[in-house]
């Protein structure tokens, strides 16, 4: 309940501040908002399983963040940045797919 | 030691396995677990029954907690992240955001273009003075053509000349003026410089004109003129002049032919009179 209003507040931020993102990071941000978005999902899955540890989430929502533009920064690095990215949001957008379906199966039991 | 760790490791086992036989059909759990599995399962045990989900929601709806806070934060901070990306994606131009490797390709593609335009540049340039050139060329020669068809049309009586000159009066009123003399009269103004000739204002005079007695007074051009014959002739006033006066001459000749001669010297002399030019049937330009 609270994440909703979490997720309503974020928005409307968002909208309303309009942030500025500094160029360094414009490559990274659409890479951790997939890799926070898989963290999310996965902390419903496991709220719905009734596995759901607050540390866990905090945890893993930082660390696949971190990761995911640890890797992204590598590839840059490496000369293979736009295809590790690809990469990396095609192994999140798989593990989303995952949970979502989890998910599904636990709210309406198909 | 040791052994109180195998013990935990083995529950922890015979836990997981557990779990999957309760969701056989779920073939990735295993996966998806290593997120909240790995972490939370030895702590929270055996998994619900799958009904609970709905009634796990409405719990969480009527009973907030402070981990649900933390995870507000969380989802919070993922859906203003989110929001400023689809902005950010929304708003910037093609190049903003790009890694260096397709700003180089990027760059290197818009090279070969301008490389490409440039060369269509220099060719087009080329063509353009290349036509701007013939034109020229084209509006040079119409010139020269168009002054050329002027001087011809004047020698050939072709067009109506003005410019100073003399007009000639000569009266015959015996009829005895002749077309020998009026001839010789012409070729003088000729030799005097005389450039256009017209004769009562009605004959234009050419290399072609021809001269013939008539009845009742001089065929030019197969056309009867009568007396008074009106000369106007374009050339120097002074020197056209002049060469009717020497002895033998124009005046003298028609003295001879009892007739009288009046001329005036005018400042613009208008020759309206023209002749229709006709085709040679047998000379051809030779060149």
């Amino acid at each position: 309940m609270i994440a909703v209003f979490g997720m309503i507040l974020g928005v409307v931020l968002g909208l309303i501040f309009k942030p500025d993102v500094p160029l360094w990071m414009e490559p990274y941000l659409p890479i951790a908002v997939v890799a926070a978005m898989d963290a999310v999902f996965g902390a419903l899955r496991a709220y719905f399983e009734g596995l759901f540890s607050d540390k866990v989430f905090v945890v893993s929502f930082i660390s696949n963040v971190v990761i995911a533009a640890l890797i992204v920064f590598i590839g840059d690095k490496l000369g293979v940045g736009a295809q590790l990215s690809t990469g990396v949001v095609v192994v999140l957008g798989i593990r989303i797919f995952t949970n979502v379906a989890a998910i599904r199966r636990h709210l309406f039991h198909a | 030691m040791p052994d109180e760790e195998t013990t935990f490791r083995r529950r922890h086992l015979a836990q997981l396995r557990s779990e999957l036989e309760s969701h056989p059909e779920d073939e990735d759990a295993d996966e998806a677990s290593e997120e909240a599995g790995a972490a939370a399962a030895p702590a929270a045990g055996a998994a619900p029954p799958p009904g609970d989900a709905r009634a796990r929601i409405l719990r969480s709806f009527s009973r907030p907690s402070g981990s649900q806070v933390l995870g507000a934060v969380l989802v919070g901070l993922l859906t203003f992240a989110g929001v400023t990306q689809v902005r950010l994606y929304g708003e910037s131009d093609t190049y903003a955001g790009l890694r260096q490797s397709d700003l180089v390709q990027a760059l290197s593609g818009l090279q070969a273009a301008q490389t490409k335009a440039d060369d269509e540049i220099s060719r087009l340039t080329k063509t353009r003075d290349r036509l701007r050139n013939s034109s020229d060329k084209g509006t040079t020669a119409l010139e020269q053509a168009t002054r050329e068809l002027n001087t011809l049309g004047i020698l050939a009586g072709t067009l109506p000349a003005v410019g100073p000159g003399i007009r000639i009066v000569v009266t015959d009123t015996r009829g005895q003026y002749r077309v020998n003399h009026l001839l010789d009269g012409i070729e003088e103004l000729r030799d005097a410089g005389a450039e256009a000739i017209s004769i009562n204002r009605k004959v234009r005079v050419v290399a072609q004109t021809s001269f013939a007695d008539g009845e009742g007074g001089i065929e030019v051009d197969g056309q009867l003129l009568t007396a008074p014959y009106t000369l106007d002739v374009i050339g120097d006033p002074d020197t056209l002049s002049r060469a009717l006066d020497f002895p033998g001459g124009f005046k003298d000749d028609v003295a001879l032919d009892q007739g009288t001669t009046k001329v005036t010297k005018l400042a613009k002399v208008r020759i309206d009179a023209i002749r229709t030019p006709s085709k040679p049937t047998y000379a051809q330009p030779d060149s």
